[in-house]
Formats: structure tokens, C-alpha cells, sequence
């Protein structure tokens, strides 16, 4: 143990300075508040008090950091790096579980409050699962550095929008068609960025997400600017429509007629073509294509060294993400019955990258759960309602959502620098042999 | 006396090349040839141009003038090359003989189609992949149309697993042959220094190359690193029939294996001849080696020394 005494000068030294820091900061922000009186002038209002508390928070905060980092670590002993457990049970179950969770949620709740909780937490998350696995590709495996992956998601989403009504055809084929006009876009992205790379590839496909976005502002004939489309055909089960009255889906299987059935078919769509895209990208992982996505964000100049067309391989990577982001989108259009631009901002590109980046690139189980994650917990923030007991009626917990996701994200970079499953399991192994000595 | 095997017999020749960079010219005006199943050695001081030559030969300079002439099965046919040249072809493959005029062709295209792989002189392996998966990447070429661009693979279907289990077998002999079996499954970047210098040949050597251009492949290698070096040089050459290109600065290195010593200096070649010649050779040592009067004497020990193992 070091002397105590020195440790506590240190430490009040040290918090009496983070309090200066905060007292600088706040003092222009927090000790007066500009509000409007009677006769609309704006008044000062003091907030003294406010002011303090910030400081006593700050200075109290570094003075118990500086304590704690200051405690005799145990030397921990040098591990060699276990094998990664084997858990044979968790996919079966976590597909169990993912399969129940729709069917039980009405039966619980019954049909009306389970709305939300198909809806929200259920297809949306799986959506961003989808554009998550997609983006994973381009950005987990082959290290482009894609900012602009709403662009493809817009252009599935618009395609089935435009498509549907115009040549009456089903979702089922349409869905497809979304994928590949998306991946076309991703292909015409792809050429002329094909010799950027890191920060230069990002900032141009964020760009070409920019362009995508105001094309679909300003052309009012076909998409009918930020006003969006809608009245599209929305999904059917097979042909048969999920409505009330006696040709309806709830008709057809004697049920109740519920709101609830359509999302739950779409959940299931939704999980499906999910786990289509999970084993699609986990074989090509396996294959020469996924080993030279890996290879290139590895050492593009190694790739050429041996024989490796970069070209070809970047185009793939880009073509293949934006398929999903394709069939991601043609399923969004179907889940919200509107698309319009406003869904398909930067801000959409930033949350599925940051799903990607904080999942562990590469890895399908971290992204899933980052998806889970970001889009669950700070829709989850919208529910707690039993804060306002604590701070008050006028407290709105949704409005901090977006400060607690940053603190969120912050922290796993301090602790998890290289995402939640950051473990790259190598594609082909050999039987471990004794090391000659 | 026979003439040597790079006039006799030669696999690669480079014809009045020049590589400019603005108003610096890298190289210059060099012809070389290197013959088929030696052991060639470029060599010169730093900033000679070695490293931008061999980038030349590789497809990753463009050079400005200059013809680089390869054939697997040898260019004794002048009349060929000089056909080919005046077309703007970048390959013949009429009656069976390949010839390629690398200075037209890409990188990647080099590697696939001439056969010409390469190592690094700061190693160039993917570092975050195992020993074993940089193996196999190296055989991507043959492996892809196996695969059926990804659609035989995506189904399972069992010619793609057959060409993997190949690609793996072929690997794991790599491995074994660079003393690495044991490290298969490990990432390369965690392995020490020397065993990644091995492995990037090894991985040069599972693209199936007819001809390995190897940038310093003994740089930052001990005494006893460099002789193993040596040996798995001389086993590429004499059991997979590879020949081979080297730039090296180890003396000691290039006297032991090579057979052909090309030796640059500012961009231009001073001299060319088996090792005993070059070393006689009064502008190698005054160029390569410094012309002060104590160094002289230190480097002509050196090569001595080189010589007498």
C-alpha cells in the first residue's frame, strides 16, 4: 500500500481541477437560463444552484476515479487464451426462442398491446439485424468502409414501392427484384471508388448516399418528394390478405380477426430471410470469395501479389451487401405502408455501422446482438415510465435515449475497443499436432 | 566453357528498361536476363533501384520504356517476341508456348496468368488470418472456378469440397516443408519474425509460380535464420523446379545461392556474371561497396568470407 496521505492530496488536487474544468464549462450554459416573460422579453434566470450541484458532481466523480484507479491491483496471472467454449445449444435455442417470442407475445398481452412489441421490438430489430449482416459484409469482411449503406436501403424500399403498384406484382417476386436493384446500385457505387480506400471510400459513399437521398426529394413526378409514397399493396399471406370480413386471413383459419396476425407473418418473413442471409454469409466466409474479401481488408497489395483480382472482389463485396440492404428495404416499405426520404438519412447509414462496429466486425452473433442492443435498448428507453415517479412528470426518459446510446457506445470502445465478439475464428483449421521442440 | 545458362536458356528478359518518377529516373536503361532454374541475384546499394525494378517485373510500376519478355518454356524464339511486341497484345498462346510481355499487363494478371509471384521486403501477409488460411488464399486462383464462382461452394456441392481438401493438403505440405505445422491455426501477424519471412514464400509458392521474385528475403534474419533460408531457396529450386529472382543485401547470402549476379548502381546496370566474376569486379566494389580506402578492404573481406561458403 502506498501512504495514504499523499493518495488523497493527489486526489483532491486532481477533483478540485475537474471541478474548475466543469465550473468553466457550465458556467456559460447552466447558471443563467434565457426564458421569455410576459410580454415575450427574454429574462435571465438564475440557476445557481444547478451550477454547484454540476461542480459537486464533477469534482466528487474524479475523486472517487482517482481513488479507485489508485487501489493495489492484484497481479493477474498470465492465462494462455482458452479455447472458445463450445455452446452446441445456444443456436437451437436462441432460434426457439426467436420463434416463440411472436406467438407468445399476443397471448400474453393479448392482441392489441402486442403490437408494439412484434413491431417494434420484434421486426424492426430483425430488419436492422438484416442491414447489419449486409453492411457486415462490406465492412466486417472486406474493410470498405461503407457511410453511405441507407442509399441501398432506399432504393429496395422505393423499388417496391414504385414496382407493386405499377406491375401488380406479388411481394415474392418483388423482393428479389428489390435485392437486385439494390446491388445494381451497389455495383455502380462500387466502380468508380474501386481505388479508394479507408477515410476517401467513405466519404464518397456518403455522397452517393446524399445524392440517392435528394434525388428522392426532388423527384417529385415518380416519388413524390419528402411527401413519400404509399397505398402500395401491403403483404399477403400467400395471396390471401390480412384483413377483416370473410376473405380475410383471420377468416380463412377461423381466428379472430387482430392487426397483430400481419406483423407476425411479416416477423417470420423477416426471420427468415434473416437466417437465409446468416447462412449465406457464413458459407461464403468458407469459400474462395469470402476468403478474399477477408484477405483484402487484410493487404489489398498481397491480394494482386497472388493473383487476386481486387477489382472484382471489392465489386462482389459492395454488390452482395447492397442486396440485403435491397431486401431489407422491400421489407421496411412493407412493415411502415410509407417510404419516404426521411427514413433513409445519414442518420440510418451511422446506426447501421455503428450495429457493425460495435457488434465486433466480421462476427454474425456480435452484430446480432448490437442490433439488439442499439435499437432495443433505446427503444426500450421509451417504456420507462416508472422514471417519472423519481424526477418528476415532466421528465421524458425518450428524450435522453440518444445520450444514454453515446454513453453506451463510448463505453464499449473503452472496454471492448474492437467490438462485443471481437475473436476471429479462422475459416479452415488443421488438427493440432506437438510442437517439435 | 558453355555459355551460361541466362544467354543459353533464359526464362525472363528485360530489355532497355527505364522507370522515371518525374525528373528522378529510378532506373535506367537496364537489360537483364534471368535464366530458367537459377538462382538470380540482384543486388546494389540502397536507392539502386532494385526494389522499383522488381516492382517493374511485377506489374506494380508501369515502367516508362522497356520491354520485360517471359516465357515459361523459355525465349529462345526471337521472331516470336518481336511479332508479339509489334501487336498490342499482352500474350500469345499459339502452339502451346506462352509468352507475355509483363510491361503491359496488371499485377494480379502477372500473378495468375505469367506465373510470376512475389514476396515483400516489409512482409505482406494478412496478418489476422491463420498461417494456414494465407496458404490456402495463395491458391485462390485455382480454387475459385472449382468453387464454381461461389455457387458450388454455396451449395455444398462435393467438387468444391474435394478442391478444398486439396488446397488444405497442399498447404499443410507447405507448412511442414517451412517448419510451421505446428502453428497452422495461429494468426500470422503472431508469428515471430523469421517464421513470416518463410511463410510469405511459402505462400508465394502455393500460387504455383514458374518464376519466385523474392525483395530481401534475408533482411532481419540471424546467422542461422539465413542458412535454413538458404536451403529452402535451393529445395524450391531443385525439387519444384522454381527459378528464382532475389534482391539481397546479405553478401554472405547471395555468394552461397546464387548462380547470376546482376548488380545495380543509380538506377544502372555496372555489372552482370556468376558470382566469381562480380566479385572480382573492380566497379562492384568500388560502387556497391564505398570507395574509401578502409572500407574497400572491410568489404572485399566480406565477400571473401561470402565466397568461402
Amino acid at each position: 500500500m502506498t501512504a495514504p496521505q499523499p493518495l488523497l492530496a493527489r486526489a483532491f488536487r486532481e477533483a478540485g481541477l475537474a471541478a474548475l474544468i466543469v465550473a468553466g464549462l457550465s458556467f456559460p450554459i447552466i447558471s443563467y437560463r434565457a426564458e421569455p416573460d410576459f410580454n415575450n422579453n427574454l429574462t435571465l434566470q438564475p440557476r445557481w444552484p444547478l451550477f454547484f450541484i454540476f461542480c459537486a458532481i464533477g469534482f466528487a466523480l474524479r475523486f472517487l476515479l482517482t481513488l479507485w484507479s489508485a487501489r493495489p491491483k492484484a497481479a493477474r496471472p498470465v492465462e494462455a487464451p482458452k479455447a472458445p467454449a463450445k455452446r452446441p445449444w445456444l443456436a437451437p435455442l436462441g432460434l426457439a426462442a426467436l420463434i416463440a417470442y411472436p406467438l407468445l407475445m399476443p397471448i400474453l398481452l393479448g392482441p392489441q398491446a402486442a403490437l408494439k412489441w412484434v413491431d417494434t421490438f420484434g421486426v424492426q430489430i430483425l430488419l436492422y439485424v438484416l442491414l447489419g449482416w449486409g453492411l457486415n459484409i462490406a465492412v466486417g469482411l472486406a474493410g470498405l468502409l461503407d457511410l453511405g449503406y441507407a442509399a441501398f436501403y432506399a432504393v429496395g424500399a422505393y423499388a417496391y414501392a414504385l414496382l407493386a403498384p405499377a406491375t401488380g406484382l406479388s411481394f415474392w417476386a418483388l423482393l428479389p427484384v428489390s435485392g437486385l436493384l439494390a446491388a445494381l446500385w451497389g455495383f455502380c457505387i462500387g466502380f468508380p471508388v474501386l481505388r479508394l480506400r479507408g477515410d476517401y471510400l467513405a466519404i464518397v459513399t456518403l455522397a452517393f448516399a446524399e445524392i440517392v437521398r435528394i434525388v428522392l426529394v426532388n423527384w417529385d413526378v415518380v416519388t413524390h418528394g419528402e411527401q413519400g409514397l404509399f397505398g402500395f399493396p401491403p403483404i399477403t399471406f400467400f395471396g390471401i390478405p390480412f384483413i377483416g370480413g370473410p376473405r380475410g386471413f383471420a377468416a380463412h383459419f377461423g381466428l379472430h380477426f387482430a392487426a397483430v396476425h400481419k406483423l407476425i407473418f411479416l416477423y417470420f418473413v423477416v426471420l427468415a430471410l434473416a437466417l437465409v442471409a446468416n447462412a449465406v454469409s457464413i458459407r461464403l466466409r468458407r469459400l474462395p470469395l469470402g476468403r478474399a474479401w477477408e484477405a483484402l481488408r487484410e493487404d489489398e497489395i498481397a491480394c494482386r501479389a497472388l493473383g487476386l483480382d481486387t477489382a472484382n472482389i471489392k465489386l462482389t463485396a459492395f454488390a452482395l451487401g447492397a442486396f440485403f440492404a435491397g431486401v431489407a428495404g422491400c421489407l421496411f416499405a412493407l412493415r411502415q405502408g410509407v417510404v419516404s426520404p426521411s427514413s433513409f438519412t445519414f442518420n440510418e447509414s451511422a446506426t447501421i455501422l455503428a450495429i457493425v462496429v460495435l457488434g465486433g466486425r466480421g462476427s454474425q452473433w456480435g452484430v446480432a446482438l448490437a442490433a439488439m442492443l442499439i435499437v432495443g435498448a433505446s427503444e426500450l428507453l421509451r417504456e420507462l415510465d416508472f422514471l417519472k415517479l423519481i424526477f418528476g412528470p415532466n421528465f421524458d426518459p425518450a428524450q435522453y435515449r440518444m445520450l444514454l446510446v453515446g454513453l453506451a457506445m463510448v463505453a464499449m470502445m473503452n472496454f471492448r475497443p474492437r467490438g462485443i465478439v471481437s475473436a476471429r475464428q479462422p475459416t479452415v483449421t488443421l488438427p493440432a499436432v506437438e510442437r517439435q521442440a | 566453357m558453355s555459355s551460361p545458362r541466362w544467354i543459353a536458356d533464359p526464362l525472363l528478359r528485360v530489355d532497355r528498361l527505364t522507370m522515371r518518377f518525374g525528373g528522378l529516373v529510378a532506373v535506367n536503361d537496364v537489360s537483364f536476363a534471368v535464366g530458367r532454374g537459377d538462382i538470380t541475384a540482384l543486388i546494389g546499394p540502397n536507392g539502386a533501384g532494385k526494389t522499383t525494378l522488381f516492382n517493374c517485373l511485377t506489374g506494380f510500376y508501369k515502367p516508362t520504356v522497356g520491354r520485360i519478355a517471359f516465357s515459361q518454356k523459355g525465349l529462345q524464339d526471337e521472331g516470336r517476341i518481336e511479332a508479339l511486341t509489334a501487336t498490342a497484345r499482352r500474350f500469345s498462346r499459339d502452339g502451346g508456348e506462352d509468352l507475355f510481355l509483363l510491361e503491359r499487363m496488371p499485377d494480379y494478371e502477372i500473378a495468375r496468368k505469367a506465373k510470376v509471384a512475389r514476396t515483400f521486403q516489409n512482409i505482406r501477409l494478412f496478418p489476422g488470418m491463420s498461417a494456414l488460411e494465407n496458404l490456402i488464399i495463395a491458391q485462390h486462383v485455382a480454387l475459385t472456378p472449382a468453387s464454381g464462382y461461389g455457387l458450388f461452394g454455396l451449395f455444398g456441392l462435393p467438387i468444391y469440397r474435394r478442391a478444398e481438401e486439396k488446397a488444405v493438403a497442399k498447404a499443410e505440405d507447405w507448412l511442414k516443408r517451412i517448419g510451421l505445422r505446428a502453428r497452422a491455426n495461429d494468426p500470422a501477424g503472431e508469428l515471430p519474425y523469421g517464421d513470416q519471412r518463410r511463410l510469405e514464400i511459402a505462400r508465394a509458392m502455393c500460387a504455383d509460380p514458374c518464376l519466385l521474385c523474392l525483395d530481401e528475403p534475408a533482411a532481419g534474419l540471424n546467422n542461422a535464420e539465413s542458412a535454413d533460408l538458404a536451403r529452402l531457396l535451393h529445395d524450391i529450386r531443385d525439387r519444384d523446379g522454381v527459378s528464382l529472382l532475389l534482391i539481397e543485401h546479405d553478401m554472405s547470402v547471395v555468394m552461397a545461392i546464387s548462380d547470376h549476379i546482376v548488380v545495380l548502381d543509380y538506377g544502372q546496370k555496372i555489372a552482370d556474371g556468376a558470382p566469381a566474376e562480380v566479385r572480382e569486379d573492380p566497379a562492384v566494389i568500388a560502387a556497391y561497396l564505398g570507395v574509401e580506402e578502409e572500407e574497400e578492404a572491410a568489404a572485399e573481406a566480406e565477400l571473401e568470407q561470402g565466397a568461402r561458403r
